[in-house]
C-alpha cells in the first residue's frame, strides 16, 4: 500500500513543483504571443478591438520605410554589437587570464556597466558623444583642433555610437562568460602543449579558443536577445535620431502601440520581431534538445 | 644575452598588457566618474561653464536634494527616498521566488527527466526573447483580473514570470553538468525528492545561486517598463522616480540633482557587483556557461 | 446611463449634505522645475476642498511613458480619475465611452462664457465638456540674446529675409545663429513656424488640420519646407539629439543668438535669473506676429465607479478655472491662463504679450492649433508627419519635393 502511494508521489511529485512554471509559460509567454498576432490581424488603434482586417496592418507595416530602415538598422547594430563584444570580450578575458595582480579590481571595473541601466548613464553618454561638449571638444582643448568625432551626429555614422555606447555595457558580462570559461579548461592540456614548445599563441588559438565552442554559443545568445530588445539604449542616446538613423524595431513597436494609437501595426511589428527572434533561436533549441542526454 | 633578452621580453610585455588593461578600465570608468563630477557642481557653475568640466565648486547638496527633498510631480513625500523603499519591495521577492522557482525548475528538468520535459524546457527559454514591449497589455488586462494592477504583488508577479525562463536556463546548465551518480546512489538509498534536494543539490549550488540572484537583482532593479506600466503612485520603483526627476518636458534642469539621483539609484547594482562580482565569475566558472 | 446616474447621485449628495470628501487620483507629466511647481498648487487647492489627491506622475517626452500607462491602466478597467491629455487624443478617449461629463460645473461656472470658443472646443466631446484647460502656451516664440544680436550689429528679425540676412551675420560674427536642438519634435516646433510664416495661418490649417492633398504638394509647401533646410545652414554641429534646454542654455550664455521654442523656454532665462526685456528678448517668430500657434495642456476626466470620486473630480474640474489657480499656475509655467478675462498685472511682459496676441488672433483669426504639439491632428497623422520632417531635416539627398510628396502620402496612411 504504502509502496504504491509513495510511487506515485514520486511519479507526480516533479510534476508538481513544475507545474507553476508551465502555467506561466502557457499564459505569459504563448497565451500573449497568440494574443499579440490576434491583434495583429485587426484595426485596433488606441485599445485593443476586435475587428478583423486580414493582414492589412502587415502591408501597411511594410509600406513604411521608417519600419524598413528600422530593420536594417538592427541588422548592421546587432551585427556589430554581437561582434565587438564578442572580440573586446574575449580579448579581455585573455588579457586577464595572465595572472594580473589587481584582476578582482579590474574585474568589477569592466563588468559594473552591466549594473546599470541606461536610464542612469544615458545623459553622460549624451555629452561625451556630443562634438561640442565631449570627447571631441575635450581633445580640442588639449590642443588637437583637427580631432574629430561628430558620430553621434551624423545620420551615417550615428549608429555606430550606439555600438559604442552597447559593447560599453555589455562587454565586461562577455569578458566574464569567457574568463569563467578559460578557467573552466584543463590546465594540464595546456601545459602539455606548452612544453612541446608551442607559443602562447597557439596555445590560445589551437587548443583554447576552440575548446570553447559552448562559451561562444551562449554569449552569443545572450548578447542576441541584448541586442533585438535593444530599447533603453537608443532611447536614452539618440531617441532613433539624427532622422531615422538608429531607429530600431522595438523603439517603432512601442511608439506605434503606444503613442502613436496604432496598436494594429505595433502589433504587426512585434510578431514579426518574435518570428526573426524564432529563426534565431529555433537552431540553438534544436541543439539543446539532440544533446545526449547524460554529459 | 639570451638570458637578458628572456627576462626583460617578458617585462615589457607586461607592462603592455598592464597598459591595455589600465585604459581599457578609464574607458569603462568615464561615464560614472562624469556623473560623480557633475553631482558636486554648482547650477551656476553648470549653467555658465561647460557640462563637462572640472568642478569650480564642491558640494554634496546635489546628493541630499535627490534622495529627500527635490520636489517630484505633486507629490507630498519629497526625493527618490519613498520610490527606493518601493524597489527594494519588489526586488527582494522577485529575486528570491525567481530563483527558488529556477532552482526547483533546473533540479526537476536534469534529475527528474519525463516525456516532454527537455521540449518543455525549451519551449520555455523562448520567455528569455519576447520583447516586454508587446506583452505590456495583455499583462495589464491579466492584472486587472486578478486585482492587481497597480500593486507590489502584480509586479512581483510580472518580474517573475518573465524572470523564470532565465533563472531555470542558468540552474539547469549547471545541474546537467553535475555528476548524476549522486543523484542515482541517493534515490537508491531511498532518498526523497526534497531530501536529495535539501540534503545534496542545494548545498552543492552556491555558485550557481549567486549568479541567478545577481542577474535577476540587476533586472529587476534596473527594469523601467514594467515598474512605470504595472505600478501606480504608491507602487513606482526607483527606475520611474528617477525619469519623472531628470525627464521633464517643459521644466528646467538641474544636473547635479540629476546626476546624483541617478547614482542614488544605481548605488545597490554597483554594490552588488562590487561585493559579489569576483563569485559571479567564479560561479560562472562552475559550469553555469558550459550549457 | 451609468454614468448619469453617478452624475445624479453625486450631485444629490452635494445638495443635501454638502461636499463628500474623495479621492482623486491624477495622472500627469508635470515632473519638475517649474512644472512640479505649478501641479502642486492645485493639489493643494483641491486639499483643502477636504479631499485626497494622489498624484500619478509619469514622465517622458511629453508624455509618451504617461500615455502608455494610460492605456494599460484603461485596459485593466481602472483608469485614473484625471489624466493629462490633450487636442485629438481627448476625443479619442470619448469616442470609446471612458470620459465623464462635466457640464453640470461648467454651466455652474459659464465656462461657455469664460473661454475662446476654440479652447472649448478642444474641451468637448459631442458637445458636453469631457476635460478642463489649464493652461495655453504659444507655440510660435523666438527667444534671443540682444547682447548677442548688438556685437554683431544686426536687429531681432521680424520677417523671414530678415532672419535670414541676421543669421548670415551673426554666423559671420562668429556665433551659432540659432541655439537648436535636433529631436524629431524640435525640429517639427520650428517647422510649423516656418510653415506660419510662408504660408499663413489658412495655410498652416489648410495642411495641419484638414491634410488637404493639394496643399500639402503645393509650392507653399515646398517653399516652406526649403526655408525649413536653411536653418540647417546656422545650427552648430553638436545640435542632433541635444535636449531644449541645453539649447536655451547655449543663448543664455550668449554661444547661440536665438532659439526658437515655445514660451515654456522661459522657465530656463528665470532660473538663471535673467529679466524679460532686457537680459533676453521674446518675439514671435519671424513673420508670424500676427499669429498664435497654441498648444493647450488640459486634464480629461475618466468616469469613476464611485460618487465620492466624482464629487472630487467635478469640484478639481471648477478649480482648475479659477483665478487663483489660472494665475499661479501659469507663472510657474511661462504660459498664459485659458480665460481671457484674466488681469495680467501680475505677469511679465512675454506673457502680456502673448495674452494679447490670444485675444486679437480669437477674434480676427490667426490663432491655430500647433501640429508639433498634437493639437491639429491625431497622433497618429503627427507622427507620419515627424518621421517625414526630421529625416529631411537631416537627410543630404532629399528635395523639398520629395519630402513633400513623401509628407502627403505619410499622411494619408496614417488617416
Amino acid at each position: 500500500m504504502s509502496v504504491t502511494s509513495k510511487k506515485g508521489l514520486d511519479y507526480w511529485l516533479p510534476k508538481l513543483v513544475l507545474s507553476p512554471t508551465v502555467a506561466i509559460a502557457i499564459i505569459f509567454i504563448y497565451g500573449f504571443i497568440i494574443w499579440t498576432s490576434v491583434i495583429s490581424l485587426t484595426d485596433s488603434t488606441i485599445l485593443p478591438r476586435y475587428d478583423f482586417v486580414g493582414f492589412e496592418q502587415y502591408v501597411k507595416l511594410f509600406q513604411n520605410p521608417r519600419w524598413l530602415s528600422s530593420l536594417w538598422n538592427l541588422v548592421v547594430f546587432g551585427t556589430l554589437f554581437i561582434g565587438v563584444c564578442m572580440v573586446v570580450g574575449l580579448v579581455l578575458a585573455i588579457l586577464l587570464d595572465q595572472q594580473i595582480r589587481a584582476e578582482g579590481a579590474l574585474r568589477t571595473v569592466y563588468l559594473y556597466p552591466m549594473a546599470l541601466s541606461f536610464i542612469v548613464t544615458g545623459t553622460v553618454w549624451k555629452w561625451l558623444l556630443n562634438p561640442t561638449v565631449g570627447i571631441e571638444r575635450f581633445i580640442h582643448n588639449l590642443g588637437w583642433e583637427s580631432f574629430q568625432f561628430d558620430w553621434i551626429v551624423n545620420p551615417d555614422m550615428a549608429i555606430y555610437t550606439v555600438v559604442i555606447a552597447g559593447v560599453w555595457q555589455s562587454s565586461g558580462f562577455v569578458m566574464a562568460i569567457f574568463l569563467a570559461g578559460l578557467r573552466g579548461i584543463d590546465t594540464s592540456i595546456i601545459k602539455a602543449a606548452q612544453l612541446d614548445g608551442a607559443s602562447l599563441f597557439s596555445v590560445y588559438s589551437r587548443i583554447i579558443i576552440p575548446s570553447m565552442r559552448p562559451v561562444f554559443f551562449s554569449a552569443f545568445i545572450m548578447l542576441a536577445h541584448l541586442a533585438i530588445k535593444s530599447f533603453d539604449l537608443i532611447v536614452a542616446l539618440t531617441g532613433g535620431g539624427p532622422g531615422n538613423a538608429t531607429d530600431v524595431p522595438a523603439i517603432f513597436m512601442y511608439q506605434f502601440s503606444f503613442q502613436r494609437g496604432r496598436l494594429g501595426i505595433g502589433a504587426a511589428s512585434a510578431v514579426i520581431m518574435l518570428m526573426t527572434i524564432l529563426a534565431i533561436l529555433i537552431p540553438y533549441l534544436y541543439s539543446e534538445l539532440r544533446k545526449p542526454k547524460d554529459a | 644575452m639570451r638570458d637578458t633578452s628572456k627576462r626583460y621580453q617578458p617585462v615589457t610585455g607586461r607592462a603592455i598588457l598592464y597598459g591595455v588593461l589600465m585604459i581599457v578600465a578609464a574607458y569603462y570608468l568615464l561615464p560614472l566618474i562624469l556623473m560623480i563630477l557633475t553631482s558636486v557642481r554648482s547650477m551656476e557653475d553648470i549653467r555658465m561653464g561647460q557640462l563637462i568640466a572640472w568642478p569650480e565648486s564642491f558640494s554634496l547638496e546635489a546628493w541630499r536634494q535627490a534622495w529627500s527633498e527635490v520636489q517630484i510631480g505633486a507629490r507630498s513625500e519629497t526625493g527618490l527616498k519613498p520610490y527606493f523603499i518601493n524597489s527594494i519591495k519588489i526586488v527582494i521577492p522577485a529575486v528570491a521566488i525567481s530563483t527558488i522557482l529556477g532552482a526547483l525548475n533546473g533540479y526537476v528538468l536534469s534529475f527528474f527527466k519525463f516525456r516532454g520535459s527537455d521540449f518543455f524546457f525549451a519551449a520555455l527559454l523562448l520567455g528569455c526573447f519576447v520583447p516586454f514591449q508587446a506583452i505590456l497589455l495583455p499583462q495589464s488586462q491579466l492584472l486587472g483580473w486578478l486585482n492587481l494592477g497597480g500593486t507590489i504583488p502584480g509586479l512581483v508577479l510580472t518580474h517573475v514570470a518573465y524572470g523564470v525562463s532565465f533563472t531555470t536556463l542558468f540552474f539547469r546548465n549547471y545541474y546537467v553538468n553535475l555528476p548524476h551518480e549522486l543523484v542515482k546512489a541517493a534515490k537508491l538509498d531511498g532518498a526523497g525528492f526534497w531530501t536529495i534536494f535539501f540534503r545534496i543539490i542545494l548545498p552543492i549550488s552556491t555558485p550557481i545561486l549567486v549568479v541567478t540572484v545577481i542577474w535577476q537583482f540587476t533586472q529587476i532593479w534596473n527594469d523601467f517598463l514594467f515598474g512605470v506600466v504595472f505600478s501606480d503612485p504608491s507602487s513606482q520603483p526607483v527606475t520611474v522616480g528617477l525619469n519623472n526627476m531628470v525627464n521633464s518636458t517643459t521644466g528646467e534642469t538641474r544636473y547635479n540633482v540629476d546626476m546624483a539621483g541617478a547614482i542614488i539609484a544605481a548605488l545597490p547594482t554597483i554594490i552588488v557587483y562590487v561585493v559579489a562580482g569576483k563569485y559571479f565569475v567564479r560561479g560562472l566558472t562552475a559550469g553555469s556557461v558550459k550549457g | 446611463m451609468f454614468k448619469k446616474t453617478l452624475m445624479a447621485m453625486a450631485m444629490g449628495g452635494t445638495l443635501a449634505a454638502g461636499a463628500q470628501a474623495g479621492e482623486i487620483e491624477v495622472m500627469h507629466w508635470w515632473t519638475s522645475g517649474g512644472e512640479a511647481r505649478a501641479i502642486s498648487v492645485l493639489k493643494e487647492m483641491v486639499e483643502d476642498e477636504g479631499h485626497t489627491w494622489i498624484d500619478f506622475a509619469v514622465a517622458g517626452g511629453g508624455g509618451e511613458n504617461a500615455y502608455t500607462v494610460l492605456r494599460s491602466r484603461a485596459v485593466s478597467g481602472n483608469p485614473p480619475a484625471a489624466a493629462q491629455i490633450k487636442g485629438l487624443e481627448i476625443q479619442e478617449w470619448g469616442d470609446l465611452g471612458f470620459l465623464a461629463n462635466l457640464d453640470d460645473v461648467a454651466d455652474a461656472n459659464n465656462w461657455d462664457a469664460q473661454l475662446p470658443t476654440v479652447v472649448a472646443d478642444f474641451m468637448k466631446h459631442d458637445g458636453e465638456y469631457v476635460a478642463t484647460p489649464v493652461n495655453v502656451h504659444r507655440v510660435n516664440w523666438m527667444w534671443a540674446n540682444p547682447a548677442v544680436f548688438e556685437s554683431a550689429g544686426v536687429e531681432i528679425p521680424t520677417t523671414m529675409d530678415e532672419l535670414w540676412e541676421a543669421a548670415d551675420a551673426l554666423k559671420a560674427a562668429g556665433v551659432t545663429p540659432i541655439a537648436h536642438g535636433g529631436q524629431a519634435w524640435q525640429d517639427a516646433t520650428t517647422f510649423e513656424s516656418i510653415v506660419l510664416a510662408v504660408g499663413g495661418a489658412d495655410f498652416f490649417e489648410d495642411v495641419f488640420v484638414e491634410h488637404d492633398q493639394d496643399a500639402l504638394q503645393s509650392d507653399t509647401m515646398i517653399e516652406s519646407l526649403e526655408q525649413f533646410k536653411r536653418v540647417s545652414n546656422y545650427i552648430d554641429q553638436g545640435a542632433p539629439g541635444r535636449d531644449w534646454n541645453v539649447a536655451t542654455g547655449m543663448v543664455i550664455r550668449g554661444e547661440a543668438a536665438m532659439q526658437f521654442m515655445g514660451d515654456w523656454a522661459k522657465g530656463e532665462f528665470t532660473a538663471a535669473g535673467l529679466e524679460p526685456g532686457s537680459d533676453y528678448i521674446c518675439a514671435p517668430f519671424p513673420g508670424t506676429e500676427d499669429a498664435f500657434t497654441f498648444n493647450i495642456d488640459s486634464l480629461a476626466m475618466f468616469k469613476q465607479p464611485n460618487a465620492s470620486s466624482t464629487e472630487a473630480q467635478m469640484a478639481m474640474a471648477g478649480l482648475v478655472l479659477s483665478d487663483e489657480f489660472q494665475q499661479t499656475f501659469n507663472l510657474n509655467k511661462g504660459s498664459i491662463p485659458v480665460r481671457t478675462d484674466m488681469d495680467m498685472s501680475a505677469f511679465d511682459s512675454c506673457a502680456v504679450e502673448a495674452m494679447d496676441t490670444f485675444k486679437s488672433t480669437a477674434a480676427n483669426g490667426g490663432l491655430v492649433p500647433s501640429m508639433a504639439h498634437g493639437m491639429s491632428t491625431t497622433s497618429s497623422v503627427q507622427g507620419a508627419i515627424y518621421d517625414t520632417v526630421t529625416e529631411f531635416f537631416n537627410s543630404r539627398s532629399m528635395t523639398a519635393e520629395q519630402a513633400a510628396t513623401q509628407m502627403a502620402r505619410a499622411i494619408r496612411a496614417a488617416q
